[in-house]
């Protein structure tokens, strides 16, 4: 009993932890800095949180199969040890939150505002994310760079203009929403996500970022993707019955075919 | 035996004479605890359910299977579940397993019984409260239970029910499966209020002579500061349900913002913020995570310091950890809401806290290992179940450590990921718990033994189950599978990433795993009506003083004879005596004088 308890405790503490440090699994692919940063921190934990489940969970193993009651003797009448205790008190507490501390920049560059990183914005893109159930809109600004007004009293899905963006005000006439989202290759992205009726959540796995897009608030998130490809967007909060089939696509594109893009979809106002 | 005892005249209430005072409306804390038992495990039942119905649906989301038809008319028709009904049933499943079996027996259930017994007193301090917490407990899951037979069926906003999808009936099929789940959630936090304010005073007043803070058993450490904990955090969701409740039935926009426009219809509300919700449920949510593993962790400590025949070790650290672990649990509840569009600096501070936590988690796991270390383990079943629960907790609580850095958790959040920490480290740790607590206690509770082979095996069959089921889900969130998707046909990335194959392995875990809880159900009601009788009031030879009473306990505990405690709960082989462990309540020269 103990020699098996013992044995199958080791086996699946082994059995858990090989497939996290080979990747058996891996990480999906990586597109910006941002997310091969997270990575790292992801991976260093990994080490950390591996080294402390495999001491604890071996040596709950072998306590087990080691101290049976079939051993001569009486158990020793041990009642604790102070240095033991500081020891991994202090192990725990300076790992644990050195991991913290590490991984804060990390996440603070992709959700704190363009002063706060320094990050040069004259030709950041901007896009504009609604989520409702269950589409994405992208909406883009346009050649003027503004966005129009909108007024929830235009939305109306069936003629094509979900976000009620406003046609006849000048900043809003070339505004183009589309389904899906083109961005360059190798230029900074600034998202203004937000929702139309319940929380939505938007998340690209390969730009390691997601966050809610909650109805009356504007959320911020940047990224800047180096590798051009077809990313799927997915929502990440629960909204409602078609939760599960709300999706898009993020097309990573090489500066002049994403200025075709833009030209095309010009072209479709008209 | 040298116990000391003293007579007095304690109890209040006279003994029952009819059925009814007897065993319904009971004001016994003993009955009320078996009761609170009673609700669980048929909580636990329906909840496991409906959890293989979602397993169902993940790995078969097209096959229309002729049972279900017969079973859900409306929500499997043609025998295939539809969208809303998986959501439906995976809201469900939470709630019951969250509210009607993590917080009801493990604190409700085996608190109720056995901490008044523990310290020495005939009942908890307000009986009659104790049967209203009892009672409305009941009404609570009754009216849960009614939302699956109500016009629109289930709520399917999940357990978290974060508005505006659970405020709006625009937003979903409508119906008021919604509504009574609020008024549900609401009678239950009032149950667990009362409950609380008896647990508290009973610990803080009735204590026996001699039984000092420091003297106390850990469970009853776990299931005071639980009851600290429930105190206040249940009053604040029990106001954020009556909130949400005037949203959905008064008109009022406490959660609602204005210019929401559902499926073309202009919502008029205006002026609220759905993340004030998330803001009042998680500060309550945390603090329940504890509330549903800290007795838990009471009985882990307890049961391995037993059948160990060796003291706590770190008995003091034990202690101080619980009183950190409670505290510090109203200070993360930020790290559910990384992704809600918070402030990173308040996310900073949040996760800080959060991995502040994972210092007396890590203490109570080497404490837990250094109590095994150099004894002499009796592996009995509860011996088992407990260590199972100590390699469940280390499992579910490392990848908290994952979770609780935004930087890691802005790419699992909402993922398989987070499924499987909280499932392994406040679902079937406490269970584990749990069950360690019913075959310890069950001789002492109804006289009867337990089959002691029947529950090996199940301890073995579901020991590797929850890993089988649990595990693989990890992997699922490295690939990215968001949660709460009835099926992963309509994402490109999960079925190249092999997620049907994982989801298949974890269905199939699942019915083994869930076929041998019915092992246990046999084994429990077989017990209970034909297991073998004895009348031993010590067979575990253990040390707290619901050993020293009769088995099963007397309707005052103690006949009158009150022990005096005069040694620490756990003296276990302590030289120079010539039984390995010494009572409480034995003689003061029985060990030498040692308090921890």
């Amino acid at each position: 009993m103990a020699f098996l308890l013992g044995l199958l405790i080791w086996f699946i503490a082994i059995a858990l932890a090989v497939p996290f440090v080979t990747q058996w699994w891996p990480l999906p692919d990586t597109i910006t800095e941002h997310a091969r940063q997270v990575d790292a921190q992801y991976n260093l934990t990994v080490w950390v949180t591996g080294v402390i489940f495999l001491i604890a969970q071996l040596a709950l193993g072998y306590a087990v199969f080691k101290f049976g009651s079939n051993r001569p003797g009486r158990a020793s009448h041990v009642r604790g040890n102070d240095r033991w205790e500081l020891l991994w008190t202090t192990a725990a507490t300076v790992l644990f939150i050195g991991l913290t501390f590490m991984g804060y920049t990390v996440w603070a560059e992709a959700r704190f505002t363009e002063a706060a990183t320094a990050r040069p914005a004259d030709d950041r893109l901007i896009v504009e994310v609604v989520g409702q159930q269950f589409v994405w809109n992208m909406r883009y600004a346009g050649r003027d760079g503004k966005f129009g007004p909108t007024d929830i009293k235009l939305m109306d899905d069936s003629i094509g203009n979900a976000l009620g963006v406003d046609r006849d005000h000048a900043d809003g006439k070339d505004d183009i929403i589309v389904p899906r989202m083109a961005v360059p290759v190798n230029r900074e992205v600034e998202l203004m996500l937000k929702s139309k009726d319940v929380l939505h959540n938007f998340f690209v796995p390969e730009l390691r970022i997601k966050l809610d897009t909650v109805p009356g608030i504007t959320g911020t998130l940047r990224f800047k993707a180096d590798k051009t490809g077809t990313y799927e967007i997915v929502c990440s909060e629960l909204c409602g019955l078609g939760h599960y089939k709300m999706r898009s696509f993020l097309d990573v594109m090489e500066p002049d075919a994403y200025e075709k893009w833009l030209v095309d979809q010009e072209s479709f106002l008209e | 035996m040298t116990e000391v005892a003293e007579h007095v005249e304690v109890h209040r209430h006279p003994l029952p004479t009819s059925f009814i005072t007897k065993y319904i409306f009971s004001v016994d804390h003993k009955v009320i605890g078996i009761q609170y038992m009673l609700l669980a495990l048929v909580a636990a039942f329906v909840g496991m359910g409906l959890s293989l119905l979602v397993r169902i649906r993940l790995v078969w989301p097209a096959e229309p299977f002729g049972l279900l038809e017969t079973l859900f008319p409306v929500g499997a028709p043609d025998g295939v579940m539809t969208p809303e009904f998986y959501l439906a049933m995976l809201t469900m499943h939470g709630t019951i397993m969250v509210f009607m079996v993590l917080t009801t027996a493990p604190q409700g259930g085996f608190g109720n019984y056995i901490l008044p017994i523990q310290v020495g007193a005939a009942d908890m301090a307000f009986p009659t409260l104790n049967m209203l917490s009892f009672w409305t407990t009941f009404l609570s899951f009754m009216a849960l239970m009614a939302a699956f037979f109500v016009q629109g069926g289930a709520p399917i906003s999940g357990w978290t029910a974060y508005p505006p999808l659970s405020a709006l009936n625009e937003a979903t099929i409508g119906g008021y499966g919604q509504d009574l789940w609020i008024l549900s959630i609401a009678l239950f936090c009032i149950g667990s209020l009362l409950g609380a304010l008896n647990f508290i005073v009973t610990t803080l007043h009735l204590r026996t002579k001699g039984l000092t803070m420091m003297r106390l058993p850990l469970t009853v450490w776990t299931w005071f500061v639980t009851a600290i904990l429930g105190l206040l955090a249940f009053g604040v969701l029990l106001s954020a349900g009556a909130l949400l409740l005037m949203d959905r039935m008064a008109g009022t926009s406490f959660f609602i913002p204005g210019g929401l426009v559902v499926n073309d219809v202009i919502i008029d509300h205006t002026g609220g913020s759905p993340i004030l919700w998330q803001h009042l449920f998680w500060f309550f949510g945390h603090p329940e995570v504890y509330i549903a593993i800290l007795p838990g962790m009471g009985v882990t400590s307890h049961i391995l310091s037993t059948f160990s025949r060796k003291p706590v070790f770190g008995y003091k650290a034990m202690v101080y950890a619980i009183l950190a672990i409670g505290g510090l649990g109203f200070v993360v509840w930020g790290h559910h809401m990384f992704v809600s569009g918070m402030s990173p600096y308040s996310a900073f501070v949040f996760s800080i806290l959060t991995m502040v936590i994972g210092v007396p988690s890590a203490i109570k796991t080497f404490n837990w290992i250094g109590t095994l270390w150099g004894g002499r383990i009796r592996f009995a079943s509860p011996m088992l179940y407990s260590i199972g629960f100590v390699s469940l907790f280390v499992t579910g609580g490392i990848s908290g450590i994952f979770l609780g850095q935004p930087t890691i958790d802005l790419f699992f959040h909402d993922t398989y990921f987070v499924v499987a920490h909280f499932h392994l480290i406040m679902g079937v740790a406490a269970i584990f718990g749990m069950f360690s607590g019913m075959t310890f206690w069950f001789p002492k509770m109804f006289g009867r033994l337990m089959n002691e082979g029947l529950n090996k095996v199940h301890f073995w069959i579901t020991f590797a189950g929850v890993y089988a089921i649990f595990g693989p889900m990890h992997y699922l969130g490295i690939i990215a599978h968001p949660r709460r998707y009835a099926e992963t046909t309509s994402v490109d990335y999960l079925a190249a990433a092999g997620a049907n194959e994982l989801h298949y392995f974890i269905t199939i875990a699942a019915m083994v795993t869930i076929a041998a809880q019915f092992l246990f159900l046999f084994n429990f009601v077989w017990s209970l009506l034909k297991g073998k009788v004895t009348t031993d009031p010590n067979p575990w030879e253990a040390t707290t003083l619901e050993w020293v009473t009769s088995t099963p306990p007397a309707h005052d505990n103690f006949e009158g004879k009150i022990p005096i405690v005069n040694h620490g709960p756990y003296e276990f082989s302590v030289p120079g005596n010539e039984r390995d462990f010494v009572m409480q309540c034995n003689a003061p020269d029985a060990a030498p004088a040692q308090d921890h």
